[in-house]
């Protein structure tokens, strides 16, 4: 009997816990593992959206990985958005968070000037840095010009097209700004007064007091970066149709990438495939790729963390 | 764990079937209604600005006129993408009608089954498409002998000319061959140390309009062979075209320095279109345009010809380039004997197709309204309407993954113009190759 009671207790316990867990059960499975599972499905079928899916073994993979021409070169423009923009931005986000941090007056003024580009909503702010940044009638360039230092292509040039995406990033720096100031702000006053006791200068004191303090939110910063990198889609895409001058007309098809494929990424590519080609089963292997490289950042960036967390201890 | 793998089997299984139950494939329903009952039937259309959406207005009004038992609910401003997925997923809001602005999917549309054939619908109606559309329309709107849309107005690609700046540089006349343009192009050129005071024409596939298919249109390619392989390899059109664009960008000033001038020019849609500004003294551009032109008021008189014509033939100048709207019926439509009235009176009727060219200003799509004596337009538009009637007037064939070779082309055009790629008859292999792969990977 006490057998049965205590079966019965768990089972009861475990529905109450079921039952507790089904909302987060019922998104997960619909928001994620649905849609997830069906895009490895559709990865190996052909599939048009018209007619019913058929299996395609894996043709879809060779095609995006061997035959597809903007397959490469997106993927080298991503890595080089993960590795370069997120760097910058996370770096560019804490130094502007330490300063104002710092400032003993006029912190609101500044505060404000920095976060203010943030909310400006991001087609917007891409077309206005794409017009700013007009290698022939940009002010950006006449001022640039006027001081003697030789003006860059910008969005026309394909060796400056991803920095000037990155300029415009670190322009948006205000959702990092504030959240790097919250963690700073909550570094315990005294350890800086210890560090300060042991003559620690002030690079030691941000190697070994404030960077181990805030590492969870750099490291929050840095994953968030990359999945947000990731699925970098609208800026690039607008400013190179702003740039390229041909804003797309009625009944014209548009190829991303302009110049010469520097602003292709891979959700690009998964619009590109899926919509303008009606060839879902390609589109899904780009979006799956797009996942493992998310995953493997994400599950390097974490090991590192450990790493860091132990240097600083 | 065991458990759990099992659960997690089952949730994989349970989501397979439901894919695979979920994936709608369409088929023709048949076309069974009886088009004399009392019936409505939704017409998806893109056009957006006041007074096309009026003109449309006034084309379904025609219609419900002519045909009191069939009443029409329009739905304007809708892009590809809802109408693609309003095809796939049908339903009752979906459309029975959808035009659609490009020209590009007629081949998927068609392959697909997603519009119906419209061939049965023409015999029926004792309808010749051949005798009734021109050349190049009949082409863009059927794939491999399926007939699974229908042009609803088309645009022609001509010549505009700064005619003061002609008179100037002393030309007397539009140019007629390639060679003769050429020599123009470089007479209106007038540099300013790095840049230019005015140039000739903008010959770079970024110059808006003067993309590969718009150049190529005027050599008369063939695309593809009986087999659908790509032939832009060996096609000597293919090879010609890039030859006479490369020449001019070499000949105007380089691309660089045609691309830094680019950048100082106003967009394509807006007053400040460099032709509007006289930046620009040559342009190719479509039917509208004119009225774009004129409505910008520009400092000197507007000359409309056909573009020029390769050297050896001379004999076919007047053609140009052709595209335009489509209209078509959906697979999904219970009402495709209904629909199929709309359908043929917005694209069939002489008067409706010259009313609705004379509200929005595109070019008939019936040879019947291009001869009308009641269409209206500034004596200049009778070069579109003319090269639009012209029989060897060219467009760029449907294909099963819609416009992708034409990217294809386009972008190995980047990379000669740019001097990146030098080899041209390597990089026509090289683009017929990846042509063949995607339509392959596409079927």
């Amino acid at each position: 009997m006490s057998t049965i009671t205590l079966a019965s207790k768990r089972r009861r316990a475990s529905l109450r816990t079921a039952a507790f867990m089904s909302p987060w059960l019922i998104g997960f499975a619909v928001f994620f593992a649905y849609p997830l599972i069906s895009t490895v499905y559709f990865s190996f079928m052909h599939y048009d959206g018209f007619r019913p899916p058929t299996w395609n073994g894996t043709k879809n993979w060779t095609y995006v990985f061997e035959h597809y021409p903007l397959f490469w070169p997106a993927l080298r423009n991503t890595l080089w958005l993960v590795l370069v923009m997120v760097t910058l931005r996370v770096a560019f986000g804490l130094g502007i968070g330490l300063l104002i941090t710092k400032i003993k007056t006029g912190a609101g003024v500044f505060r404000t000037l920095f976060y203010l580009p943030y909310l400006a909503p991001p087609v917007a702010a891409t077309m206005a840095f794409a017009f700013l940044l007009n290698p022939g009638t940009g002010p950006v360039n006449s001022i640039l010009e006027s001081v003697g230092i030789p003006a860059p292509g910008w969005f026309n040039d394909p060796s400056w097209s991803k920095p000037a995406l990155t300029l415009l990033a670190l322009w948006g720096i205000g959702d990092l700004m504030v959240i790097f100031m919250a963690a700073l702000l909550d570094v315990p006053r005294e350890q800086y007064e210890a560090a300060e006791l042991d003559g620690a200068s002030a690079w030691q004191r941000f190697r070994f007091v404030t960077l181990p303090t805030i590492s969870p939110i750099v490291m929050f910063a840095v994953v968030t970066g990359v999945i947000q990198t990731m699925q970098y889609y609208a800026q690039p895409l607008i400013a190179g149709k702003v740039a390229s001058g041909v804003i797309q007309g009625a009944g014209t098809q548009f190829q991303p990438g302009y110049p010469d494929k520097s602003t292709l990424t891979l959700p690009q590519l998964v619009y590109n495939l899926g919509f303008q080609r009606f060839d879902y089963g390609s589109a899904c292997v780009v979006a799956l790729v797009l996942f493992a490289l998310s995953m493997v950042f994400t599950a390097f960036l974490m090991r590192r963390r450990g790493g860091l967390i132990q240097a600083g201890d | 764990m065991p458990g759990i793998s099992r659960k997690v089997a089952l949730v994989a299984s349970v989501s397979a079937v439901l894919l695979a139950t979920a994936c709608t494939g369409q088929s023709s329903s048949g076309a069974e209604d009886d088009a004399s009952a009392e019936t409505t039937v939704t017409f998806w259309h893109a056009w957006s600005a006041p007074a096309e959406t009026k003109a449309v207005k006034a084309l379904v009004a025609g219609f419900e006129k002519a045909h009191p038992n069939i009443h029409v609910n329009v739905v304007g401003n809708m892009t590809d993408d809802k109408i693609n997925q309003a095809l796939r997923s049908g339903g009752a809001k979906a459309p029975d009608v959808i035009s659609s602005f490009t020209t590009n999917n007629v081949g998927k549309f068609c392959s697909s089954g997603a519009l119906v054939d419209l061939n049965p619908f023409f015999e029926k109606a004792g309808i010749d498409p051949e005798k009734t559309f021109p050349k190049a329309m009949n082409e863009y709107t059927q794939f491999e002998g399926d007939r699974c849309s229908v042009p609803l107005l088309g645009d022609a690609y001509g010549l505009y000319y700064n005619k003061t700046a002609f008179e100037k540089a002393g030309i007397t006349s539009p140019p007629k061959t390639w060679s003769e343009f050429e020599a123009d192009a470089e007479k209106l050129t007038i540099p300013d140390g790095d840049s230019y005071k005015q140039l000739g024409f903008m010959p770079n596939y970024h110059g808006w309009e003067t993309t590969t298919e718009h150049y190529l249109g005027q050599f008369s390619p063939t695309y593809f062979d009986k087999d659908g392989k790509s032939t832009v390899a060996g096609d000597p059109a293919v090879s010609a075209a890039f030859t006479v664009q490369k020449k001019l960008v070499d000949q105007l000033g380089g691309y660089q320095r045609l691309e830094k001038y680019r950048t100082t020019l106003g967009d394509e849609w807006g007053p400040k279109h460099p032709f509007h500004t006289g930046q620009v003294a040559m342009q190719l551009d479509g039917e509208w345009r004119l009225g774009m032109a004129l409505d910008a008021k520009p400092e000197f008189e507007i000359g409309v010809a056909p573009l020029p014509v390769p050297d050896d033939q001379a004999d076919q100048y007047g053609k140009g380039y052709i595209t335009g709207t489509i209209a078509g019926i959906a697979a999904t439509s219970k009402k495709q004997n209904a629909a199929w009235e709309l359908v043929k009176y917005m694209t069939t009727d002489t008067d409706a197709v010259i009313g609705f060219s004379n509200a929005i200003h595109n070019v008939p799509s019936t040879l019947a309204a291009l001869k009308s004596p009641k269409l209206k337009y500034d004596p200049r538009f009778k070069t579109f309407l003319d090269i639009a009637a012209n029989p060897n007037s060219t467009t760029s064939p449907a294909s099963v993954n819609g416009g992708v070779y034409l990217a294809t082309i386009q972008e190995f055009g980047y990379d000669y113009e740019s001097g990146k790629a030098k080899d041209l008859k390597a990089g026509l292999a090289a683009a017929a190759k990846q042509i063949d792969t995607d339509i392959a990977q596409a079927k």
